[in-house]
This record gives C-alpha cells, sequence and structure tokens, in this order.
C-alpha cells in the first residue's frame, strides 16, 4: 500500500484492490493505518487519519485530476490562470518569466486577452500592482511585450547591445542590473531572434555566457534562459522537479511543463535533457511518477 | 463624425486613376485636380485607386505623388493616402525620427482603443519589421523612456468595471506624487498606463472631487516636459477630441503656423471625428476652423486642407 502512495502520483489500481480485498476488514485496516507511523498518530487507543495525510492524498489524487483539467483548458486560458496564481496564490515568479518569454507573441498576445476575459484587469496592471520587488520593472516588461516575430536581424546592433549588456553587468552592482534601463529595454522590447544574435555575440566578447555573469539575479537569469533556449530551460525545470525532495512549487512544474510544451517543443526538450543529464526523459518520469497520472504524463511526453 | 465629402455618385477607381495619370502629364501637375479627386475618396477608395492606378500604369501611385508635389502640401497628401492604420504606423515612425515628437507617440498610444493600438502596432511591424515598442525604447532615455514604452505596450482591459475604492486610492497616490511635482514617480507611470480607460477616468474624477483639476495641478511654475507629457496623455484618455481643438488653436496660432501638426490633425480626423473636433474649435475661438486655416496657410496646402475641412 505505501508503494501506491509517496512520489507523485498514486498507483490507483493498487490502491482500490487493496481497499476492496479489506472491506470486511476492520482490523486490516487498523492495521494498515498502525504500520504507517509516520502518517497516523495513536490518539489514545484510536489512530485517526492524519489531517496532513488527507491533505497529502488529495493533492497526489489531484494532480491526476489537475493534469486532465489543464489539459482540455484552452493555452491561453491556461497561461492566464497560472499568471495570476502567480499573483494571487504566491506562486514563484518564475512561472510569470516563463510565459512571457516562452511563448510566441500571439500567445502571450492571447493570454492577455484571456487574462481580460476572466479577471477583468489586464496581466499587466495586475504584475505592475502586485510585484513590488525589484524586478517589477523588468516583469512588467517582459508581460506587455509584443515583440516583432520576423527573422531580420542588424548585426551591427546586436553587436552593439551585446556590449552595452556587457557594460551593464561589470559597472552594476548586484542588485541594480534587474533595475538597469538598458537591460530591461534590450531583454523586454528585442525580437528573440536578434537577442541570440546578441547573447551569442556576448559570449564571443567576454568568453562566458552571459548567463553565467547573471549569477543568481533573480528573474534576470530565468528571462535569459527562456528567451535564448526554451527547451534548455525546461529541460532544466524537468531535472529540478524530478530531484527527491522537492517541494509542491517544483513538482507542479512537471505538469505545468508537460501540458504546456507537449504540442510545441517536447522532442526539443527531451533532447535537451538527454545531452544535459545523460537519461532519457520519460524514463526518469516513470520512475517518479505513479499510476494514472504517471500514464497521462507519458502520453504527453511521447514515446 | 467625418467632415469627409464623397461625390454621389462616385466615379470608379478606373477613371478616377486615369484623371490623376492625366494631372500629372505635361509640365508641371494639375494639382486642383489631385485635391478635387483624393481629397473626396474614403481609405477603401483610395485603395481601389492605388491598385487601379498600379494596373494601368506600372507605376505606384504615391511615389508618383511624392515626386509631383513638394513642400507642406505633398506631405498632407503623402499622409492621407494610406489608409488609417497604416498612416499611424508611418507617423509613429516618422515622430521617432532624430528629436523624438513624444506627444504624437503619445497620442497614437491614448487616443486609440486597445485593439485598434495593438493593430497599428500589427502594421508596424509589417511595415518597419521592428516592433513599435522596440523602436520607441531605443530612441528614448529616462523616465520619457519609461513612460512612453509602457504607453505603447500596454493592452488595457476594455471593460466598463471600476474598482471605486482603488480609484480613490490611486487618486491619492496621485495627488501625494504630484503635490511634490516628484513627476517622474513610477506610481504615476504605473496607473497611467495600465489601468483601463474606465478606471483612469474614475480615478481622475475622484481627483477632481478631492483636489482639483489634475492638468491643472501637473501645469506647475517652472515648464516640465515631463510633466507636460503626462497632461498630454491624461487629456488624450479623457477628452480626446477636445486635445485635438486645443492642438488645432495652438497649430494656427498668430505667431507661426505648426503645420505638421495641421496637417496630423486633420487628415488623421477627416474621415473619423473632425466634425466634432471643429466644433469645439469653434466653441473656444469664436472662428471657424476653415477660417483660421484658411488664414494661416496658402496655395495648393489650403486647398487640400479646406477641401477636406469642408462638409
Amino acid at each position: 500500500m505505501g508503494q501506491g502512495l509517496g512520489g507523485l502520483g498514486v498507483d490507483e489500481e493498487a490502491l482500490v484492490s487493496a481497499l476492496g480485498k479489506w472491506r470486511h476488514q476492520p482490523e486490516k485496516r487498523a492495521q494498515l493505518r498502525k504500520s504507517f507511523a509516520g502518517f497516523f498518530t495513536a490518539d489514545g487507543g484510536f489512530e485517526r487519519f492524519e489531517d496532513d495525510y488527507i491533505h497529502y492524498l488529495k493533492i497526489e489524487f489531484a494532480r491526476f485530476k489537475n493534469i486532465m483539467v489543464l489539459w482540455a483548458m484552452h493555452p491561453w486560458e491556461r497561461d492566464a490562470r497560472w499568471a495570476n496564481d502567480v499573483l494571487h496564490k504566491a506562486h514563484p515568479f518564475d512561472i510569470i518569466v516563463e510565459i512571457a518569454c516562452t511563448r510566441s507573441s500571439e500567445e502571450l498576445l492571447g493570454a492577455r486577452i484571456a487574462y481580460h476575459a476572466l479577471f477583468h484587469r489586464s496581466l499587466e496592471e495586475d504584475v505592475a500592482y502586485h510585484v513590488r520587488e525589484n524586478f517589477s520593472n523588468l516583469l512588467v516588461g517582459l508581460v506587455s511585450a509584443y515583440r516583432y516575430e520576423g527573422d531580420s536581424i542588424n548585426e551591427e546592433m546586436a553587436k552593439s547591445e551585446a556590449k552595452t549588456l556587457g557594460t551593464a553587468i561589470k559597472s552594476a552592482g548586484v542588485r541594480n542590473l534587474v533595475e538597469n534601463g538598458e537591460v530591461i529595454r534590450i531583454l523586454t522590447t528585442r525580437s528573440k531572434p536578434h537577442l541570440r544574435v546578441t547573447f551569442k555575440y556576448y559570449r564571443e566578447m567576454y568568453g562566458k555566457s552571459i548567463e553565467e555573469d547573471l549569477g543568481d539575479e533573480l528573474c534576470l537569469q530565468e528571462t535569459v534562459q527562456c528567451l535564448d533556449s526554451p527547451p534548455k530551460y525546461f529541460s532544466k525545470v524537468m531535472d529540478e522537479t524530478l530531484k527527491d525532495g522537492a517541494d509542491k512549487n517544483t513538482k507542479d512544474a512537471l505538469t505545468r511543463v508537460i501540458v504546456s510544451r507537449a504540442d510545441v517543443d517536447m522532442e526539443e526538450i527531451k533532447a535537451a535533457y538527454h545531452e544535459q543529464y545523460g537519461a532519457q526523459l520519460e524514463d526518469v518520469i516513470a520512475m517518479k511518477t505513479l499510476g494514472n497520472y504517471r500514464d497521462a504524463l507519458l502520453s504527453l511526453v511521447g514515446q | 463624425m467625418a467632415t469627409l465629402t464623397v461625390p454621389e455618385p462616385v466615379p470608379s477607381p478606373v477613371e478616377d486613376a486615369e484623371r490623376l495619370r492625366k494631372a500629372f502629364q505635361g509640365w508641371g501637375t494639375d494639382e486642383k485636380a489631385v485635391i478635387a479627386i483624393l481629397a473626396h475618396r474614403d481609405a477603401a477608395q483610395r485603395k481601389q485607386i492605388r491598385l487601379a492606378y498600379e494596373e494601368l500604369y506600372k507605376e505606384n501611385l504615391i511615389k508618383r505623388l511624392e515626386s509631383e508635389l513638394s513642400g507642406d502640401f505633398e506631405r498632407a497628401v503623402y499622409r492621407w493616402m494610406f489608409d488609417p492604420v497604416e498612416r499611424e504606423a508611418i507617423m509613429a515612425n516618422v515622430a521617432l525620427k532624430k528629436n523624438v515628437d513624444y506627444q504624437v507617440i503619445i497620442e497614437i498610444a491614448c487616443v486609440n482603443s486597445p485593439k485598434e493600438l495593438l493593430v497599428v502596432k500589427q502594421a508596424y511591424h509589417g511595415r518597419y519589421k521592428h516592433s513599435l515598442e522596440e523602436d520607441v525604447a531605443s530612441k528614448t532615455i529616462g523616465d520619457f523612456r519609461k513612460l512612453l514604452v509602457a504607453l505603447v505596450s500596454t493592452y488595457r482591459y476594455d471593460g466598463e468595471e471600476i474598482d471605486t475604492g482603488l480609484a480613490k486610492s490611486e487618486a491619492k497616490i496621485l495627488h501625494d506624487v504630484i503635490e511634490q511635482k516628484i513627476f517622474n514617480d513610477e506610481e504615476i507611470i504605473r496607473i497611467l498606463s495600465t489601468r483601463s480607460k474606465a478606471q483612469l477616468n474614475a480615478t481622475f474624477n475622484c481627483y477632481k472631487d478631492e483636489y482639483g483639476s489634475i492638468t491643472k495641478a501637473l501645469a506647475s511654475e517652472s515648464p516640465n516636459e515631463f510633466a507636460l507629457a503626462l497632461r498630454i496623455a491624461i487629456r488624450c484618455i479623457t477628452s480626446p477630441k477636445k486635445y485635438f481643438a486645443k492642438v488645432l488653436r495652438h497649430a494656427v496660432d498668430k505667431s507661426g503656423t505648426d503645420e505638421d501638426a495641421l496637417t496630423r490633425v486633420i487628415v488623421m480626423h477627416a474621415e473619423k471625428d473632425l466634425k466634432e473636433i471643429k466644433e469645439m474649435f469653434h466653441e473656444r475661438t469664436n472662428v471657424a476652423l476653415e477660417h483660421a486655416v484658411a488664414k494661416q496657410t496658402s496655395g495648393d496646402y489650403k486647398s487640400f486642407l479646406l477641401a477636406l475641412i469642408e462638409d
């Protein structure tokens, strides 16, 4: 029975069959509760379900329901709701960076339209109002972006902006970089093809990738990673989410990433994951998840 | 309402194209013929004429007009020829050359509805292979950059719902900041550039009830460009027609005519709401716009403007 729970997802079949076997054997169920020392309290002769455990069960069962609901939802609505959760349920800000930077211009616009319809506010007004940290201006800029999507790039401009970024990084105090006007301008308004060339020139000029030089700047590093290569970024997120001891928010990322990328760049993410971590993403997911939740994930990830 | 008048029945695009061709032939140009046709066709009709002309003579009509005409007249006709969306993208781009004409950028960002602004930005992508935001950002600096980029990037909620509590609190925030003359405070930019127009109107009404006129408050003793930009944005959001009537008043000032502003307002509003703007102009000055324009301009430029204004 312990195998039916724990980790990610619930092995419904095992649970159901165990429960079925013990329908007329209350002592068996009592034994079960006793054997789960960590989950049940011996409350003066009466082992009750710990509240935590009920909560835990709900979460585990919920993962499966959640993935089905999200999969059925329109991508624009999904993104709008995830963004709203960051602002009103204190989910990690990375999620806003992720949505703003890995979606196409039309998809991000769609999310903003959905946000209007769902919450009767604009996404940018809510981000501007609720986010008071020093990366607020960056975030507002990112969610407001309506980037040019064509291929035409001005190489000279890319070179010059790589230099601008380099100068800003060298001179700024660690906290100030995310508030630097030029950094925000370049990252929130330039087209993605242009930015990728800019990052390439940065590497050539300074010998390091811009991500390395950004260190642990909240939101800044994710921004650059998402703009430069979503598959690489997502493979990192996958690695974090599948680690043992990951917290709830990190675990939620598994559903979010798989559902939002299944139709977009799942193959590239799998390839990036394999390159980074030497394992097949499907195998790790299969190992770490259970039951219907696992089946759902694997079918979205594809063989 | 539009002031543009189109004859009934309207000649076919081919007829118009042929007559224009005739107007270009020989020495010089028959400007009167050009005005008689183009100043009396709406956007769809002008487009048909462009297509017909190109088909018949294998030549771009607008390029031909550019070479045949000159001066303020040419600039006005050039802007007039495009359809409204394309025109705004072009005007935005022109405004970003050398010394940024922030007034035009603010007008385009704030007068349009959220959807209209989006369409202009899409046209800008197509025409210039850049986003409007990135061009505004790279041509401006400091506080102006923050304000202008925020105003052009926003996709405001379009609904009528307002939060009166929020309107009160944000009116207070605005008041506190303006009182201390910190016009470039981030909160002003946040409120002005992200809130819906309905919400902003509610906020300005609260402001008026509690503290008086916000635009008057922004007109501090020392001329402050940024405060002026804020006033323009507020006027464009709350009462655009009144705002354009004011722009026209300044444009036909005795001390010197501002042809750019005159052309801009007349060309951009002749097929939209120039009638109401004219009425406000008259109310404020006791002079008809036609009269003021006739007095301050001359030649073909004058004829063209009057043809657009008269209804």
